[in-house]
């Protein structure tokens, strides 16, 4: 499935995320980094759940609204309900061990230059990248 | 209450951000690592973005202020190492990722607009990170991982 190619709004939806990664460090002294955030509100609880929930309300909340604006998203799922499934099992313990996503190593630990952020960011950008290629070219789903 | 009434606003631009960006759209996602077949480069203009404007953002925030406005300081991390740990849980996190077309940050900002494939993805992540918590209290000492 081909997807349009999209510097102009790609750029400036990461322009976002970087405003808040930096809002949240200058507010709440934390790394806006998603993983970080939900592991707090996933069992065992973290004394400080309630500034996540917020976060995590607003981030859930905020597309809706920007929809209902009148702005648009572009989202599809060539993806299987199984397939999706067993992938989010294998993320979530994979961010668990790892200690980190895109959002937390890959723009927060490298916007720090932290080597482990770096060394992270690199393994599961090319995990994925040869998990695609293996999936699509070599398996043919 | 203002902690969490600014929580929220920040939350919701990052989930604004995520979505226009496109790191909440599968195919999108998908087809940036489809280097072989039908390749969408734009998730290097996300990436560009918000490493940028965090690091630019961060050098701001460190230089000028001594602690952040509603905590008594800076939460870093502190685990240096790079060991097998990180390695494997990123590698795995990375193959989870290349199956779905789903990143946690890029999953949550979908619950509310993706449907059924966004939840059962989350759903999935958030059993993924309590089996191996409870996997790993079970083995060692919990870890101190964020």
């Amino acid at each position: 499935m081909e997807t349009e190619f999209t510097p102009w709004m790609s750029l400036a939806g990461g322009i976002l995320i970087g405003i808040a990664s930096t809002l949240l460090m200058a507010m709440n002294g934390r790394i806006a980094g998603m993983t970080g955030i939900l592991a707090g509100i996933v069992p065992p609880f973290s004394s400080d759940w309630a500034w996540r929930m917020a976060f995590l309300a607003g981030a859930i909340l905020s597309p809706v609204l920007f929809l209902a604006a009148g702005g648009e998203i572009a989202y599809a799922v060539p993806v299987s309900l199984p397939l999706l499934v067993f992938g989010g099992v294998i993320v979530g313990v994979g961010v668990y061990y790892g200690a980190g996503c895109t959002s937390g190593h890959g723009v927060c630990g490298m916007a720090r230059l932290s080597p482990r952020s770096i060394a992270a960011t690199v393994t599961f950008m090319m995990a994925a990248g040869l998990t695609v290629y293996l999936v699509r070219h070599v398996a043919g789903i | 209450m203002r902690k969490l009434i600014v929580s929220g606003i920040i939350g919701a631009i990052f989930g604004v951000g995520i979505a226009i960006s496109g790191m909440a759209n599968p195919a999108k996602v998908l087809n940036f690592f489809d280097v072989a077949g039908s390749w969408d480069p734009s998730l290097i203009f996300v990436m560009a973005g918000a490493l940028v404007t965090t690091a630019l953002g961060y050098i701001l925030v460190f230089g000028t202020r001594k602690r952040p406005m509603f905590d008594a300081e800076f939460h870093l991390p502190v685990n240096k190492t790079i060991d097998a740990r990180l390695i494997a849980g990123s590698a795995t996190f990375g193959i989870g990722w290349g199956i779905a077309g789903f990143c946690p940050g890029g999953a949550i900002p979908a619950l509310g607009f993706g449907g059924v494939a966004a939840i059962a993805f989350v759903g999935a992540m958030i059993i993924g990170i309590v089996l191996a918590r409870t996997l790993d209290t079970l083995r060692h000492k919990p870890a101190k991982a964020f």
